[in-house]
């Protein structure tokens, strides 16, 4: 194999890694109390944040959504600043301000993750829309799920970017449930990808749990757009495997087996298996980002946990852009 | 000096602003080739074309979320809604992220975006075609306020909001776009949270929002021939609100009338009447008053006009009553 695409292969499993190996210490620090409120893990959906973003540079954007962490890993969030987040931290991605759903590192292109599902998808556009303004040819991404798509926003959103041909790709993260109503309950077409066409944009179906073909799908759209050629649509069929948040009832919408036939579709291991049955790498390379991974989480939840909280006095700081303009 | 509409007043700011930074344009219904409905960027489609003077789709909410996504990552948009009532369909995202993205994201993201257009009941328009709004603006953290009411204040504090960092509703009433005053030459920016005192007086301090300020100053112009003198102020920001000249006015004239033609309720007259009692509560000879606009959604019939917001006259026998308190 191409040693360059070997590297490409072991990056992409690196990230998946890195945002599987967060996640669980997130569960973890949940468990324990020290995370309140939201915590939306993206276990199971790996393979597409790490299969798009393999294609950004830092000065492209992304837009995420509430099950955010996997988008802002992948886009250069480190697990330190992401988990000391979670925690309330000074040192957090937000300072502390953000929780889990406010997300912000637009130094490396990471513009934000939102409590409310929709907007992602036309702040995304506006993203592209500056990328043309400027002469650039960056791109802009938004990261959405399946809850999304019968949003105004979305239609919206898609109908300006193909209008304007605006380099945007629009990734809709279909796990099948909306919070915890089933995608089939909520739209009489079950096919997002399909949608593309009413907007007179490219709409592609993907197994979003198979890395290696978010990474080939998401390559022409990013290609596409960074050419002028506009957006596209990317529909990566996947699935939540924990609760839509942490610390809620998983009763009443889905089944054990449900969930057990996902599980057996990880993503992480299927391209481990891909990798071997390949002969891309073998067991101790897989072992050894393993390992390096491990040591980076650990390092980063003993970072969180000994950081600061924020100086309370700060909390006003910024709301606007120069200091003086309160009137209340 | 040479006078100027309110609308050319801004369209010249607007122009400027334009010719200077690149990086500003402008989205709207029928603002490019056709010079927008209340001829607010008239011209500047042949000098800029369509990616700075972009006609969108009736998608107020898509729109203006684009816009703050633009905002966010390097440009300085201008969102025209012709109507501010069609800024309604974009609330939700104005609020939750317009505003907020500054602050959550611990002020690295900047938001310099501009959303302008008409306020005010005008004759006949409607329900729909009516509403002011600020007061749901000046509520939240994060946005300021402009309500500019002369030609030369249009222009300065349009150049003021293109440059700001941060989300600036900048909103014309309708009555002001067509009346001319004097402009000065050259370029010049007038900052937020300056009142400015549009007429002197010593017996009674009255506050106008936006075009009531015309109607204070008719009202204070009949006053002084009874022997009243009226000073009348234009807070000309709503948001940062500059309560030092309103107090400072207050404490000699010992009375305060506002006057708004929007909605009463949790309005601007609320807010400053509460400011003026926790810092101002002993210059006062006499309970604040306000006036305001009937709180119903603007009719159609002009059977249903008089009344419906106040005007010189009303705003004159209010101070009559003031000063017999």
């Amino acid at each position: 194999m191409d040693p360059a695409l070997k590297e490409v292969w072991l990056a992409l499993l690196r990230t998946m890694l890195m945002i599987r190996r967060c996640e669980e210490q997130l569960v973890k620090f949940y468990a324990a109390g020290a995370i309140r409120g939201g915590c939306h893990t993206y276990i199971g959906q790996e393979a597409v944040a790490a299969g798009v973003c393999a294609h950004l540079r830092p000065d492209d954007v992304v837009f995420s959504t509430h099950r955010g962490h996997g988008h802002a890993l992948a886009k250069g969030v480190t697990p330190h600043e992401l988990m000391a987040e979670l925690l309330g931290k000074a040192t957090g991605c937000s300072g502390g301000r953000g929780g889990s759903m406010h997300l912000f590192k637009p130094e490396v292109g990471f513009m934000g993750s939102s409590g409310i599902v929709g907007p992602c998808i036309t702040l995304a556009a506006g993203g592209g829309y500056t990328a043309r303004l400027l002469k650039t040819d960056r791109v802009s991404v938004a990261f959405f799920g399946d809850g999304a798509v019968n949003n105004g926003a979305f239609h919206e959103g898609l109908n300006m970017a193909a209008a304007w041909q605006l380099p945007v790709i629009f990734v809709c993260e279909n796990n099948l449930y909306a919070t915890e109503v089933p995608f089939v309950k909520a739209t009489r077409n079950p096919s997002v990808a399909s949608r593309g066409q009413a907007y007179g944009l490219p709409g592609l179906e993907v197994d979003g749990n198979d890395v290696v073909a978010v990474y080939q799908a998401a390559g022409e759209a990013v290609r596409r757009a960074r050419a002028g050629d506009g957006p596209t649509l990317l529909e990566c069929r996947t699935y939540r495997i924990r609760a839509h948040s942490e610390g809620m009832r998983e009763v009443g919408y889905r089944t054990p087996d449900e969930v057990n036939a996902w599980k057996a579709r990880c993503p992480i291991t299927l391209f481990e298996q891909r990798l071997l049955q390949d002969g891309v790498a073998d067991q101790l390379e897989i072992e050894r980002i393993e390992a390096e991974v491990g040591a980076i989480i650990a390092d980063a939840a003993r970072f969180a946990e000994e950081s600061p909280k924020p100086d309370p006095a700060t909390v006003a700081d910024h709301l606007y852009s120069q200091t003086g303009f309160h009137h209340a | 000096m040479r006078e100027l509409t309110f609308v050319e007043a801004a369209r010249e700011g607007l122009a400027e602003e334009m010719a200077r930074d690149g990086r500003v344009f402008v989205v709207g219904e029928g603002i490019g080739a056709r010079g927008g409905n209340f001829n607010t960027t008239l011209g500047l489609y042949e000098l800029y074309g369509e990616e700075r003077l972009r006609d969108t789709p009736i998608s107020e909410r898509g729109f203006t979320t684009l816009c703050t996504g633009a905002a966010a990552t390097g440009s300085r948009p201008i969102v025209d809604f012709m109507f501010i009532d069609f800024l309604t369909d974009a609330f939700g995202d104005l609020f939750n992220q317009t505003a907020k993205l500054q602050w959550m994201s611990n002020g690295r993201l900047k938001m310099p975006i501009v959303l302008r257009g008409c306020i005010g009941v005008a004759p006949q328009f409607g329900a729909h075609h009516s509403g002011n709004y600020y007061p749901f603006f000046v509520h939240i953290p994060g946005f300021r306020v402009v309500v500019p009411t002369t030609p030369a204040d249009a222009k300065g504090l349009l150049k003021t909001a293109i440059r700001c960092d941060d989300p600036v509703l900048f909103l014309e009433h309708k009555a002001l776009l067509n009346l001319k005053g004097p402009v000065p030459d050259g370029e010049y920016l007038i900052p937020f949270g300056q009142a400015t005192v549009a007429r002197q007086g010593q017996h009674v301090t009255v506050v106008g929002i936006a075009y009531m300020v015309k109607e204070a100053l008719r009202a204070a112009e009949q006053l002084a021939a009874e022997g009243i003198s009226v000073e009348v102020i234009d807070p000309r920001t709503l948001a940062p609100l500059d309560m030092d000249t309103i107090l400072a006015s207050v404490h000699k004239t010992g009375r305060l009338l506002i006057v708004d033609e929007d909605y009463a309720p949790c309005g601007m007259a609320a807010e400053i009447a509460m400011q003026v009692m926790e810092r101002g509560f002993d210059d006062l000879d006499a309970p604040v008053q306000r006036l305001n606009g009937a709180f119903i959604p603007a009719p159609y019939s002009d059977a249903f006009a008089p009344g419906l917001v106040p005007d010189a006259a009303s705003i004159a026998a209010a101070i009559r009553q003031l000063l017999a308190e």
